[in-house]
């Protein structure tokens, strides 16, 4: 079992990655995509924790990663509601035009 | 050759022949026992998927009053070989505008979601392939992928029809997945553990003086459960009377139209596959698993029992398929949603109202009457508004 | 084995997770996501939390994942480009990158081996979630009731 540091390393990895595609893709579904996987990074980091701490036997790590496990599902549901409530009026999925709100 | 030595055959032959490979480190073994246990089922499913296709053919030809495919073999029986061929002489097609590495991985990805569904189900005593402590979840998680698998055969495609049929095929399964899960929470809530060998094991035992066993489908919630149970998973495999997705007459044959050969083979694969997991699952839930009905029959080996419990499910599929019409798919969902959802609930209901009465005939009476009234205000509710013409019937003159 | 099971798996999700960030085509990336999903419930696996593991398999791939495909086929256009490459966010996510890898690699108390512990059953976790949990279970309950009336209410169509 390798150790601590290798988890981390990996799930530092997949959260700079999910941030890449959060931060440098136009596209409004690319960004929840990121985001999706920057929320998966973090429970990684929450159970790796959670394995290699001085207490194992409570299951507080588990019962973390299950809820944001859930949240993370209910986010992502009411984001994409939102790009295809966006999309009905603008037409248009880059987040780029959004911005009836600017100046 | 006594009756336990039958039951195990299988498993003591396992173990003779891991002991030839008696030095080796322990994750050769590990490996090597996986590997063993994968080919046995896959062994066994491939020869039933090969037995169900001819007499799924022959069953409804004779619901149909003609004969089925008798010309290959002594009654029709070496019929998947000559189909099997013909599938891998076709030519396959694969349009020019398809996203050719989608269209390839579709039908992979959902056989191979409903093979790995199939190694959690027990097939006798201690003849589970892999025993998992979330086996039900595990199940259920492969099952969800399968929905993937349907939408890159659609979208593969780059085909009006098969991206609307995918779309229809995923509204479905998606509905009827809700059911599918709850029915399955009472057992879980009853048995207390998500592994299928435990809840085969707490229907063991026999009442009545060994007459009447103790399966989960002789209780009311038990029954309930298992006829939603039994019609979800109708709908989860695109059956008849829920088979719009592939419905010739209504979208040529839904997200599989651009695929031929050996490719169509695999869906139809993973269709049969699905058949068999989850009538393999509605065993292990609710007919006992490798139980045996009668106390006196035990000696009967468990494995015959599963297969043979499985094999009346199957006959069950095939003749609902032989005399249903196909559903409309709004009334499909409306189906789902207002109806399957609520009876799913009442049995989580009349399941823990069994438990609290310990398990006794005043348990059952109650756990009936929950039943039967959320039953009834439900037929009530969702049936209202319709009213039918007087039927009249006209004969040829 | 577990170190090379540990290698293969992580080799599979990080180039899952590659693609899915800088693919072109939309559908594309999605599907590397579902593998990048995978991956990283067979590193719950590997850790010993399987029932976590399970629900990431169910949730992210049969529910998340499906949810962006088929937003993805609702929200589509005949000119298929999904906007340009915007190359400060990549510097900003390696700058993100070489931070932790320094924070991480600092601490020398990360590098311990793996406690003996005994598998977390499903039973244990039924029980804590409702006696010790069982307030986060019900705000999280209401929490996708309301993600779920929400995200209808944006979807419905407004009545003419």
């Amino acid at each position: 079992m390798p150790t601590l540091t290798l988890f981390l390393l990996i799930s530092a990895a997949l959260f700079c990655i999910g941030l890449l595609a959060a931060l440098s893709r136009r596209h409004a579904i690319f960004i929840l995509i990121g985001i999706e996987m920057m929320l998966a990074a973090a429970n990684l980091n929450f159970i790796a924790f959670w394995r290699f701490g001085p207490q194992p036997q409570s299951p507080t790590g588990v019962m973390v990663a299950i809820f944001s496990i859930a949240i993370a599902a209910a986010e992502a549901a009411v984001g994409l509601a939102l790009v295809i409530a966006v999309y009905r009026h603008y037409r248009t999925t880059s987040v780029d035009k959004f911005d009836q709100l600017k100046g | 050759m006594t009756s336990e030595f039958v039951d195990q055959i299988f498993v003591v032959a396992k173990h003779r022949l891991l002991l030839l490979l008696g030095g080796s480190p322990d994750w050769v073994i590990q490996i090597a026992s996986s590997l063993l246990n994968i080919a046995a089922v896959l062994g066994v499913f491939l020869t039933l998927f090969a037995l169900i296709s001819v007499m799924e053919r022959k069953i409804l030809a004779r619901i149909q009053n003609r004969y089925g495919p008798n010309r290959v073999g002594p009654f029709g029986l070496l019929q998947p070989v000559a189909d099997g061929i013909k599938m891998l002489i076709k030519e396959d097609i694969v349009p020019i505008r398809a996203d050719k590495v989608v269209h390839f991985l579709a039908p992979i990805t959902m056989v191979a979601s409903t093979i790995l569904a199939l190694g959690v189900i027990p097939y006798g005593r201690n003849m589970t392939p892999f025993a998992i402590d979330g086996g039900i979840l595990f199940f259920f998680a492969v099952g969800s992928a399968t929905e993937l698998g349907v939408f890159m055969a659609g979208w593969g495609s780059n085909n009006k029809f098969s991206m609307l049929g995918a779309m229809r095929a995923i509204a479905q399964m998606v509905s009827y997945e809700l059911p599918l899960i709850i029915t399955v929470l009472p057992v879980i809530m009853i048995v207390g553990s998500l592994s299928p060998d435990a809840i085969v094991a707490a229907q063991d035992g026999y009442t009545l003086a060994g007459i009447v066993p103790r399966w989960f489908v002789f209780t009311p919630w038990g029954a309930a459960a298992f006829i939603l149970f039994f019609v979800s998973g109708l709908v989860e495999s695109n059956r008849t009377p829920f088979d719009v997705p592939e419905g010739e007459s209504e979208i040529v044959a839904g997200h599989m139209t651009e695929y031929s050969g050996f490719k169509y083979a695999i869906f139809f694969m993973a269709e049969y596959f699905g058949m068999f997991a989850v009538s393999g699952l509605a065993v292990t839930l609710f007919l006992g698993g490798w139980h045996a009905p009668i106390s006196a029959l035990q000696f009967i080996p468990s494995y015959v029992w599963f297969f043979a419990k499985l094999a009346v499910l199957l006959f069950v599929f095939i003749w609902i398929r032989g005399t249903l019409p196909r559903m409309r798919v709004d009334h499909v969902m409306g189906f789902a949603w207002k109806f399957m959802l609520p009876m799913a609930f009442a049995c989580i209901l009349a399941a823990a109202v069994w438990h609290y009465q310990a398990h006794g005939l005043a348990g059952w009476l109650w756990s009936l009457g929950v039943v039967a009234i959320v039953y009834f205000g439900l037929s009530r509710l969702v049936d209202a508004k319709k009213r039918f013409a007087p039927r009249t019937y006209r004969f040829a003159e | 084995m577990s170190t090379a099971a540990f290698i293969v798996i992580a080799i599979l999700t990080l180039a899952g997770a590659l693609a899915a960030a800088s693919l072109s085509k939309l559908i594309h990336a999605a599907f590397c996501l579902v593998v990048a999903f995978v991956g990283i419930a067979a590193f719950y696996f590997l850790l010993g939390a399987e029932f976590v593991g399970l629900v990431q398999v169910f949730i992210y791939v049969g529910a998340v994942a499906v949810l962006i495909v088929f937003t993805i086929l609702l929200t589509r256009r005949a000119d298929e480009n999904t906007g340009g490459f915007n190359w400060g966010g990549v510097v900003i996510a390696i700058a993100v990158f070489s931070g932790l890898i320094w924070a991480i690699l600092q601490t020398p108390a990360l590098s311990i081996a793996a406690p003996q512990i005994e598998a977390l059953t499903v039973k244990r976790i039924g029980e804590v979630l409702m006696t010790d949990y069982v307030w986060p279970l019900q705000c999280v309950g209401l929490l996708l009731t309301a993600a779920l009336i929400g995200g209808l209410i944006l979807v419905m169509e407004e009545k003419r």
